[in-house]
């Protein structure tokens, strides 16, 4: 992909010449068994996605539970092959995968209490990824897991403890570093601040910005607080039921949503200002089960807009001022 | 006479390590019709005080207090047949983990008929029918076929639903809420406060919600309650809490929100954690934490200022003269 033709005259010093994910028409689909005598059913988790991330970007993937945006982060850290669908990692084909490639990107989970062996010292857990790659010394690694530890904010010192001595803030921040041990280039964030206190979660939201600065890192950013992607992303992937039904620029995203869905999901969200409490665009019922995804616009049974082709017909992506929007009614204008 | 009044209500907890006071010196009036959220971080007590409240507390748990009384009746001194009468009829909770909180090995009819049976002493058909018309005012769709679901069949928010309708099955005078929405995505979050913001404006109920979201708190409370390692630090209408925190902490969790922050820019975060058991600080319980701190914060203990500041407990409130 060449560069824009307006790109700003002050590129860094040696621009990316391509995206560093590239997705195209990901999906992963699993086969569920049901009992003894029911035909095993397919959940599509993930149908048909695409986006590409940049270097020192962040594009935050927005949805309710069952929206497959962790299927998503699992395929992107290659930890499952994708169905169907091309991904690409720094330009490289993702079929065959090689270490290299897995040094490439890392993955922060939600829960630091979860996450880190409690059995392990940090100093242990942080060399790790380095150990399986190979090609350091014990002695390197080990200044490497300090300098990491100062990094992160925590202490050298900090190096010989064990997970339990540690806040979920710290835990937090050791998840981090451990995925930036290997030195990557993207780091899949699964909601990497849900579990964590308001005070705490700016810290960690401050370190993440900080890292990224450093060290260029494009983030892919699981998350379902909207008020904390609209602080940390540049671009918004809305997804329900395993489809991106809404994409582009943050500003526009939350400016002048476009799809049903994303207008439910905004108003929504609570505002932490009781002057302006609002009455809210609801949305009606509940998800479906992704084993029985309704046929059509997989939101029209919950949505205020959906007519009879909307029944019938699923949307694709199409442009809608600054950002993609899956939705019959947008494109007919009568959104 | 308030339906619900705490004064000085501290919880101990006898641990192999001494004692661990996790709520001291919480004063609380509750008016029927009233809302108030209870905020804080983990280990604020939020939970315990309320816990204290409903005498669900292990007896591991010393609870003290100068009045503690619901309705007139004394709940320090209460025999526990007069406690059960209470519990569930008068005065209920649901929790945070809808999933945990519903027996998986009986139906959610028959958990719903339970306490009707046991409280209104219904008959078999009568609470069915009353169990029905729960269900229905808590938005579940098809209720009758429902009462039969096993727990597992149902989702989180609609295993939160049964746990509204159990709750207020016998018409409560006081809903205490403990992080009601926490487990659950956004779009059911709203429903479900709605659903008990409704419910509360219908029935004339107190409630009181426990939550550690500056949102829900704004869209829901008339008045908020902040809570800090186990103190009531700060007091006030919801309006005058989000115009005018008077204690350094409230003011530092509102700056630490990302919409309230410049886009993209660094959030203002407050350094240091929650004090535990081991390393509660002398003098202010936030000190080490904050930036107005000096050396009186150090050595003596503040005590509450007057409504007009929140009853911030702080040497130096925000917007004081002292």
């Amino acid at each position: 992909m060449s560069p824009p033709v307006n790109a700003p005259v002050n590129l860094p010093a040696n621009p990316p010449t391509s995206p560093i994910v590239e997705a195209d028409n990901l999906s992963r689909h699993y086969t569920v068994r049901r009992g003894l005598f029911a035909k095993p059913a397919t959940v599509r988790a993930l149908d048909g996605v695409s986006f590409t991330l940049d270097a020192g970007k962040t594009l935050a993937v927005v949805g309710e539970s069952g929206c497959g945006k962790s299927t998503l982060g699992r395929i992107v850290t290659l930890i499952e092959p994708p169905s169907g669908g091309r991904l690409r990692l720094d330009g490289q084909p993702t079929e065959e995968v090689t270490p290299e490639l897995r040094r490439k990107v890392q993955l922060v989970f939600q829960n630091p209490y979860g996450s880190l062996n409690p059995r392990r010292k940090i100093a242990d857990a942080l060399a790790e990824p380095l150990e399986i790659l190979g090609g350091t010394s014990a002695a390197e690694r080990r200044d490497r897991v300090l300098t990491m530890l100062e990094k992160v904010g925590l202490r050298r010192e900090q190096a010989e403890r064990y997970p339990h001595m540690f806040s979920g803030g710290q835990r937090q921040r050791i998840a981090v570093a451990r995925a930036l041990m290997p030195n990557p280039e993207v780091l899949v964030l699964d909601e990497p601040v849900s579990a964590l206190d308001l005070s705490i979660q700016a810290q960690v939201l401050n370190l993440l910005m900080d890292l990224q600065d450093e060290f260029r890192l494009a983030y892919l950013f699981i998350s379902h607080d909207l008020s904390v992607v609209r602080h940390i992303a540049q671009d918004v992937m809305v997804m329900y039921l395993g489809k991106a039904v809404e994409k582009g620029p943050k500003a526009a995203i939350f400016a002048t949503p476009r799809h049903p869905y994303t207008r439910v999901l905004l108003a929504a969200t609570p505002i932490a200002d009781p002057r302006r409490r609002r009455d809210r665009i609801k949305a009606r019922g509940e998800l479906p089960s992704p084993l029985a995804p309704p046929p059509g616009c997989p939101f029209h049974p919950r949505c205020p807009l959906a007519n009879e082709r909307c029944r019938v017909e699923v949307p694709g992506l199409t442009q809608a001022g600054a950002q993609l929007v899956a939705c019959h009614a947008v494109e007919e204008g009568r959104d | 006479m308030s339906l619900l009044e705490i004064r000085n209500l501290t919880v101990r907890f006898a641990t192999a390590s001494g004692w661990f006071t996790a709520v001291e010196g919480v004063d609380l009036s509750v008016e029927k019709g009233e809302i108030v959220a209870i905020v804080g971080e983990s280990g604020s007590g939020k939970s315990v005080s309320m816990l204290a409240v409903m005498g669900l507390l292990p007896p591991t748990a010393q609870v003290t207090a100068d009045v503690l009384a619901f309705d007139g009746k004394d709940l320090l001194t209460i025999s526990p047949a007069g406690r059960r009468a209470l519990t569930g009829a008068d005065m209920a909770m649901i929790f945070q983990e809808p999933m945990s909180s519903l027996n998986p090995c009986f139906t959610v009819g028959f958990q719903i008929e339970e306490s009707l049976r046991l409280h209104l002493g219904l008959n078999k058909r009568q609470a069915r029918d009353r169990a029905v018309e729960l269900l229905t005012q808590v938005g579940i769709p098809s209720p009758a076929q429902r009462l039969s679901a096993y727990p597992h069949q149902l989702s989180g928010g609609m295993s939160q639903r049964v746990m509204i309708a159990m709750a207020i099955a016998c018409d409560p005078r006081l809903l205490i809420a403990d992080e009601p929405t926490t487990a659950l995505d956004v779009t059911i979050q709203a429903q479900i406060l709605d659903l008990l913001v409704d419910l509360q404006e219908r029935r004339g109920m107190a409630l009181i919600l426990i939550t550690h979201a500056m949102g829900v708190v704004a869209e829901t409370a008339q008045r908020v309650v902040v809570q800090y390692a186990g103190w009531q630090v700060e007091k006030q209408d919801v309006y005058g809490l989000f115009d005018h925190p008077h204690h350094p902490y409230t003011a530092a969790l509102l700056a630490a929100l990302p919409e309230r922050a410049v886009e993209g820019a660094r959030l203002a975060s407050i350094p240091g954690v929650v004090p535990g058991q081991f390393d509660k600080p002398s003098g202010c319980l936030f000190h080490p934490r904050c930036p107005r701190a000096d050396q009186r914060c150090v050595e003596v203990r503040p005590v509450p200022a007057g409504p007009e500041l929140g009853q911030a407990v702080c040497h130096y409130p925000l917007g004081g003269t002292r």
